[in-house]
């Protein structure tokens, strides 16, 4: 499978863009200039943008808690990302979200979840709906290890299997769930074995190659739009930060972190590009700086803009 | 107007919804050739197909979940499930999603669901087939709550949550479906959620109920007519919004207020509606304290004659009656 240079290209810009800013909303927290909280996806933008990036235009995701890599794969706006985080008007849920409630229907993205397993009945009855309108579009559901333990995964991969619906069941596995190693939390090594239960197809991939998750989704989507019913993706990662603000990873020593580190899927991505002659450092420069100066933007247009009015307290409750 | 069941009522407004638009699905546990655990949607498969009327595996987590999910996609799903208990496993998708969805993303989706659950009790199913937990759903804003008591208010109530565009909780009261009424046959004829209705006119008291205790409440009000004793009986209807004018006003015009509900005290809809009527102008029309008539605060027993004494009897709804009248 051969993959367009434009499309590589776009994938490195939103895997830096989320990079870039992950560490600028670590660095509001650290400072304490943010409210609330927020979950971290520093290690893991492969999985999540070169995923998004594997979808048509059309196709559903739904996210998790760890959900910014998505938001920004999906191609939302990266100011009102930002804004939404900063809590303002201009947000792209009008800043009553926050960092777990990141959504833009029209491009297909229903949201990121606060629940932990919250988005897979939710990805069920949304591939339901294309079933059932012949739309030949897709779901994927990003889920994490931890929540390949909840009772509503069984509920829905159960559910999908038996329907036949196109859904990418996604699995970010990094290993961790908060602090509890996955080791400590399933009898299994690997999520993806659970497909064998549901009689569907799984894959297994490194998480941290682009290149890998790409291709994979890609070839995970085209067997769901196909008729043939869901897909479990695990895609092995890390987060080299906490699982939230105010983690201090005591669960787990600097070698291992260092260890996954070497394995950096935005340096092995860069390197792949370089490599194979698709980009050259100054290109790759270029989308860098880029990335960095639309981080900055996004924050003087967060900063600059208003709270949502006192008003707005009460509204949207229904419809 | 056509005489037929409450749950007729039900097949009825579900049937003309779903032959007007095709977004509508029904969603649950063995509601196809079997027609539900109650025999509501008895035959619709024959028209519908297995599409529309879709069987799924029990798995209220995910039936909830994924009708959410459907909502917010463009399909309007109409959830079953067998027994409204079972909505505890469904909760998540009901109360952190479904109702949170449309707000905690700004107001940008709308999630046109209905989730019908069969409640309360009367069947000797015991403790985990038998509830009344409508106060928790209305406990939860982003959620609508209709929970009707007449054939005629099931079918015009379920038309309005159907065409609702936000997550409708429809509590069915079991030993309702059996019973008959007169229903408009116009598929044009709706009623609109957030409306109260004034079963009786009175003059004395406010009775204020909903659901299965409605009938009680009118052999109550017109056995206690040939006392001279006038009861306002209002039927809610919906719970969540409440149509906190109709109850205010009549309880400005009779002075007292009595409340009656199927489901247990503490913590019931009861005490919103005491509270309602404390916080309004009404406060000042009372001559007397206001009482509630509710479940017993335990389990639904299995034994035929302690369920029966668990929730309120004709004789109960009279005693609070008098006592709000020190007779």
């Amino acid at each position: 499978m051969d993959i367009s240079k434009d499309i590589l290209l776009e994938i490195y810009d939103r895997m830096v863009t989320t990079r870039f800013f992950s560490e600028r909303i670590n660095e509001f927290f650290i400072k304490g200039i943010m409210h609330g909280t927020t979950h971290l996806s520093v290690g893991e933008e492969a999985s999540g943008v070169a995923s998004c990036m594997a979808l048509d235009k059309g196709d559903y995701t739904t996210s998790t808690h760890r959900g910014h890599s998505h938001a920004i794969g999906r191609g939302m706006e990266v100011i009102k990302i930002m804004a939404e985080l900063f809590g303002k008007v201009t947000g792209c849920s009008k800043g009553k979200g926050g960092s777990m409630h990141l959504a833009d229907f029209d491009k297909g993205h229903l949201g990121s979840n606060g629940v932990v397993g919250g988005g897979f009945a939710i990805a069920t009855g949304a591939a339901l709906t294309q079933k059932m309108k012949d739309t030949g579009k897709i779901v994927l559901c990003f889920f994490g290890d931890g929540a390949s333990n909840e009772g509503s995964f069984h509920e829905s991969l159960n559910m999908a299997s038996v329907w036949k619906l196109p859904v990418i069941f996604f699995c970010e596995n990094n290993l961790y769930g908060v602090s509890t190693p996955v080791s400590k939390s399933m009898n299994i090594k690997d999520v993806a074995v659970r497909a064998k239960s549901y009689g569907i197809p799984s894959y297994i991939i490194d998480g941290n190659d682009a290149v890998e998750v790409y291709k994979t989704t890609r070839e995970a989507a085209k067997y769901c739009r196909s008729g043939q019913g869901p897909v479990i993706i695990e895609a092995k990662t890390y987060r080299y930060l906490g699982h939230s603000k105010s983690d201090e990873c005591e669960y787990r020593c600097a070698e291992e972190v260092n260890r996954w580190k070497k394995k950096d899927p935005i340096i092995i991505f860069k390197n792949y590009l370089i490599e194979n002659n698709i980009a050259n450092q100054i290109e790759i420069k270029r989308i860098e700086d880029k990335a960095l100066k639309e981080i900055d933007l996004a924050v003087e247009f967060a900063k600059n803009s208003p709270n949502p009015p006192l008003n707005a307290l009460t509204e949207d409750v229904y419809a | 107007m056509k005489e037929m069941t409450y749950s007729e009522a039900i097949r009825l407004a579900m049937t003309e919804e779903m032959r007007k638009d095709e977004n509508i699905f029904i969603i649950g546990e063995d509601i196809g050739i079997y027609g539900g655990t109650f025999g509501v949607t008895k035959g619709m498969i024959d028209e519908f197909g297995e599409e529309r009327i879709k069987d799924a595996p029990i798995s209220e987590a995910a039936i909830v979940g994924a009708a959410a999910g459907a909502a917010v996609t463009g399909m309007r799903p109409i959830v079953e499930l067998p027994f409204l208990d079972f909505i505890t496993i469904g909760m998540d998708a009901l109360v952190n999603q479904a109702a949170k969805m449309r707000y905690m993303f700004g107001g940008n989706e709308k999630v046109p669901m209905v989730v019908r659950l069969p409640g309360g009790s009367g069947t000797g199913a015991a403790a985990q087939h038998s509830q009344n937990l409508e106060a928790w759903f209305c406990h939860v804003p982003g959620l609508k709550v209709v929970a009707p008591s007449t054939p005629n208010d099931a079918k015009g109530l379920l038309k309005s949550s159907i065409r609702d565009d936000n997550p409708v909780v429809f509590i069915e009261s079991k030993l309702l479906y059996n019973t008959t009424g007169m229903v408009e046959e116009d598929p044009e004829f709706t009623i609109p959620l957030g409306k109260a209705d004034i079963k009786l006119e009175g003059s004395d008291i406010s009775l204020i109920t909903y659901g299965r205790m409605l009938k009680k409440a009118l052999i109550v009000a017109k056995e206690l007519a040939k006392e001279n004793i006038y009861i306002e009986v209002i039927d809610l209807r919906t719970l969540a919004p409440l149509d906190k004018d109709t109850i205010i006003q009549s309880v400005k015009k009779t002075g007292r207020a009595i409340i009656v509900h199927e489901a247990v005290k503490t913590g019931g809809f009861g005490g919103e509606i005491v509270a309602t009527i404390a916080e309004s102008d009404a406060f000042d029309f009372l001559k007397a304290p206001i009482i509630r008539i509710a479940g017993v605060d335990i389990p639904i027993p299995h034994n035929k004659e302690l369920e029966k004494a668990a929730v309120p009897s004709e004789k109960d709804i009279k005693a609070g009656i008098y006592r709000l009248l020190n007779k």
